[in-house]
């Protein structure tokens, strides 16, 4: 029995200690807005906080994340209102906003440990997140208006 | 454009109807053949379509709600079409409800996504079915307060009447209009009286999309539903042998392992029913992690297929086609390209005598351009849930264009359309993979087999090494100079596998007194279909090189010298077909030659690229800004000049442009499937290079001619022009030219180089 806490909500999973999260996440627990993109940790489109660390659900097993704090999309914030979840909206980013959820988990990791970012910080933050459509300039547009939105509190 | 008064045809109507519980719906109807006509339609579409019907729905408690017909895989369909309803019908956009209409081609018409005919193709029935339920309204409103209707005004959903100081939602009129007959006369808005349009609204779904809802095919969930994955063979050319089922079998959670025979022998494929393997291994099992082990337990022998037989559906009656067996790869299919490139191919447009031009030329300029085939990475793979009994189907999931996979189902599940459901889910990119429902059709085939609701997920790899890819390319380009460095003849001679991508009509042809355009194709077992702007992708690139190197050659700048063949093709244009509007075309060059400061000195630490293009009916320029970063080449600032008529939605279509100019940067520079012995060499992102952020621009200014012409599309007309500028650029950061795509990951070989020496 692994006990998993998700979302500051307590979870006890009878299941494959080797399974990534990603799929826990998805199947067993229902919260699908971590998504999956490739399986081996290169687009970042299922990007999870792990302690308050960025991790790659797809390649995380679920053994690693028992009894450590896990924080998806759905539990960003409260009220979906998170200043990265803000801007987001206030620059319309998306397009296909299929890859959305793993970039703005990303980028919340950086503005938690940067209160304000540089180009470079972001892009170095950011490089493991794919958009298809090709967004990353508004992503990075929007990173910078969460920072602003945060520093004003 | 003035007010204008339309009068709909004999063969479109408008119904109305009462709402179960109070309140209006109004529906526009329009047959099928108007529909084709209006919208200049012709080529892929299935002749089954019926009516258009564009929903609005009213309560009495005032709540509108409109239901966008097409699927909606990031262009903002959900948006923008639902936009155009709200304004003709005065309504408060804020508080409209959106919702994806289900799959319904005689109530909400064609509904497909592609060919960047969303806003294009609905754009008169749904300002006409927005106009007609506020005619509706209005009367409703001048009945209950025996007022003429003259008197009356609208604004936010509500009703006015100034000299009584009356004012009433619509929706207190709601259920007295849905009695009116509709107008026979329609009178929509003047373009300059519009409210939502031409003007930023958010994405409708933004929030659920920042939310993590679950809005996509890969989230949807039924309760007792099972996952389902294939194993498709291991290289194109190659089939199922045997298999042995018993490892998987004995995995926990798996439910059932089997082959899958998708089309049954002589089965009459239509032109979106490609599939790359008819058999394919079947693991079903609980969850998508107890599937994927098992599916590694499988053991497969395969075999080449050899020469393969598909029949194919066609306005004349079906035809056989032969699949050629050959186990390809990329330096085979490239030395193949050469072969054929110089074998004579079929004439598509001739004017003048250029065999004469450059006969006499004083200069010959003959250049060849290559480019692979691209794998469309949709970020959210292909996948579909189907629950499929004898008597019905239902299935969810991302799809293009539900119309056309429908007739295929409702053929291999032997069930009348009827009792085949098919819900649109959003979908996590298409760029046009997700108009060929092989996926969908596999699901549901599955699903019946092991009679339970069934979700089919194709892993990253399955998704990359199936095919239905962007075809492989060549076209070698020959213009002949006169001694006075005038243009006096062009020849572009294309091919590929296993289609080339000529389109004969398009300029320069019309300004050129001399023109020749061939095609040639090589058949393959690579599956291939549409990737965002079909043909036009590759044709921009190697069209807009070579005219920045004849521009060179006659030293001309690269701007003026398409303004000066386009001014050409408009005063006295060559030939009748010529499938472009010359003075738009040099609208957009114009306009990004003005916006990007072009030949001013502040730009001078630029290496700057040109571009321009029309496809898919509407104009795009881009200037591409290139700076050597770490030694690399870097955009690092994009003008581009639009012109798709009226724009809906301003901060939206700024946003496709930018991702198409993004995306387009990605593809040139690093785009690539290669195949060796049959095989994909590309499975997964770690293989296939995609553009990251740190490469994307800093900067990309997006302008739009500004004009009222009737709206045309922006999801692929902005990306073919992004390769050639970026070659163009490339060529004044490096000094060299780049013919072949990925321009910063060659292939491993490449064609013959140019020579100017091949006689005619």
């Amino acid at each position: 029995m692994l006990k998993l806490n998700i979302n500051k909500k307590d979870y006890e999973l009878n299941i494959d200690p080797n399974t990534p999260l990603l799929w826990v996440l998805r199947d067993i627990v229902g919260l699908v807005g971590t998504k999956y993109g490739c399986g081996i940790a290169q687009c970042g489109a299922c990007t999870v906080h792990l302690n308050g660390e960025a991790v790659r659900s797809c390649v995380t097993t679920v053994s690693r994340a028992a009894g450590q704090k896990v924080v998806t999309i759905e539990g960003l914030s409260v009220n979906g209102d998170h200043p990265l979840q803000q801007a987001w909206l206030e620059l319309d980013v998306s397009q296909c906003g299929y890859c959305q959820a793993g970039q703005i988990m990303s980028a919340a990791v950086l503005l938690k440990e940067n209160k304000n970012p540089t180009d470079k910080d972001i892009d170095n933050a950011m490089e493991g997140n794919i958009c298809r459509c090709g967004t990353y300039l508004r992503i990075h547009k929007a990173i910078q208006l969460a920072a602003e939105i945060q520093r004003k509190g | 454009m003035e007010p204008s008064k339309t009068t709909h045809s004999r063969r479109s109507f408008l119904r109305s109807s009462l709402l179960a519980g109070g309140g209006l719906m109004i529906s526009f109807s329009w047959l099928p053949e108007a529909v084709k006509a209006a919208n200049g339609i012709d080529a892929g579409v299935p002749g089954q379509w019926s009516e258009l019907t564009g929903y609005i729905r009213i309560t009495p408690d005032n709540v509108i709600r409109i239901l966008n017909p097409n699927p909606e895989f990031g262009q903002n369909v959900m948006t923008s079409l639902p936009m155009i309803i709200a304004e003709e019908l005065d309504a408060d956009w804020e508080k409209i409800v959106v919702e994806m209409g289900p799959h319904d081609n005689v109530k909400l018409g064609p509904q497909f996504t592609g060919g960047s005919n969303s806003v294009r193709m609905y754009w008169k029935p749904m300002r006409e079915a927005g106009a007609a339920a506020r005619a509706m309204l209005l009367q409703a409103a001048a009945g209950t307060w025996s007022v003429p209707v003259e008197e009356l005004t609208t604004k936010a959903a509500t009703i006015f009447h100034e000299k009584s100081g009356r004012s009433a939602t619509y929706g207190s009129f709601a259920t007295k209009a849905a009695a009116i007959p509709v107008p026979k006369e329609i009178h929509t808005k003047a373009v300059k009286d519009f409210k939502i349009l031409r003007k930023a609204q958010k994405n409708v779904e933004g929030s659920k999309i920042v939310t993590g809802k679950p809005l996509f095919g890969l989230d949807y969930h039924q309760e007792g539903m099972l996952i389902a994955m294939i194993q498709h063979p291991p290289a194109f050319g190659m089939k199922l042998q045997s298999f042995d089922a018993s490892q998987a079998l004995g995995m926990p959670g798996i439910k059932d392992v089997f082959s899958l025979k998708l089309y049954p022998e002589g089965f009459e494929q239509g032109g979106f029913d490609t599939r790359t393997f008819n058999e394919l291994l079947v693991v079903v099992g609980k969850t998508t992690w107890e599937v994927m082990n098992a599916r590694k337990k499988l053991v497969a022998q395969w075999q080449p297929a050899g020469d393969t037989k598909d029949t194919m559906a066609g306005r004349n009656g079906k035809r056989e086609v032969t699949v050629p067996g050959e186990l390809e790869s990329t330096d085979s299919q490239l030395a193949k390209m050469e072969a054929f490139s110089k074998q004579p191919a079929q004439q598509l447009r001739k004017d003048g005598d250029p065999e004469s031009a450059f006969r006499n030329a004083a200069q010959i300029i003959e250049r060849t351009y290559n480019a692979p085939f691209l794998a469309h990475n949709c970020m959210e793979p292909m996948n579909f849930f189907a629950d499929v009994t004898d008597e019905k189907a239902l299935l969810a999931g991302p799809l293009q264009a539900p119309g056309w996979t429908e007739p295929t189902l409702s053929k291999i599940l032997n069930l009348p359309p009827e009792k085949i459901e098919i819900r649109m889910t959003r979908m996590g990119g298409g760029f046009g993979r997700r108009a060929y429902g092989h996926y969908l059709s596999e699901a549901a085939l599955i699903s019946r087999k092991v009679k339970a609701p069934v979700k089919l997920i194709y892993t990253r790899e399955d998704d990359m090494t199936y095919g239905i890819y962007r075809p492989m390319y060549t076209a070698t380009y020959r213009a002949a100079l006169d001694a006075n460095k005038n243009l006096i003849a062009f020849h572009v001679k294309g091919g590929g596998i296993p289609e080339h991508a000529i389109h004969a009509n398009r300029f320069p042809a019309g300004a050129v007194d001399n023109y020749l355009a061939e095609g040639w194709q090589i058949p393959s077992n690579i599956t291939i279909g549409a990737f965002r702007a079909p043909r036009s992708n590759f044709n921009a690139a190697a069209e807009q090189s070579f005219l920045d190197e004849v521009a060179e050659a006659m030293g001309k700048d690269p701007i003026d010298l398409r303004l000066e063949l386009l001014k050409r093709a408009k005063e006295k244009p060559i030939g009748e077909k010529n499938d472009y509007d010359a003075d738009r075309y040099a609208g957009v060059l114009q306009l990004v030659r003005e916006k990007s400061g072009w030949g001013k000195p502040e730009n001078k630490k630029y290496h700057r690229g040109v571009a321009a293009y029309f496809c898919h009916n509407s104009y795009a320029a881009h200037v591409v800004d290139m700076v050597m970063k770490d030694g690399r080449p870097f955009v690092e600032r994009v003008y581009s000049a639009m012109d798709c008529g009226i724009v809906i939605n301003t901060d939206a279509a700024t946003n496709m442009v930018e991702g198409a100019v993004t995306d387009g940067i990605g593809n040139a520079f690093y785009g690539r499937l290669s195949h060796k012995e049959g095989k994909a060499e590309q499975n997964n992102f770690h293989r296939y290079r995609m553009i990251r952020h740190s490469e994307a621009p800093d900067k990309i200014e997006v302008h739009f001619v500004q004009n009222d012409l009737d709206p045309t599309g922006l999801g692929e007309p902005p990306f073919p022009p992004v390769f050639g500028a970026v070659a163009n650029a490339l060529y004044k950061a490096t000094g060299k030219r780049h013919y072949d795509q990925p321009y910063l990951n060659p292939p491993p070989k490449t064609a013959t180089k140019p020579e100017n020496k091949r006689p005619f």
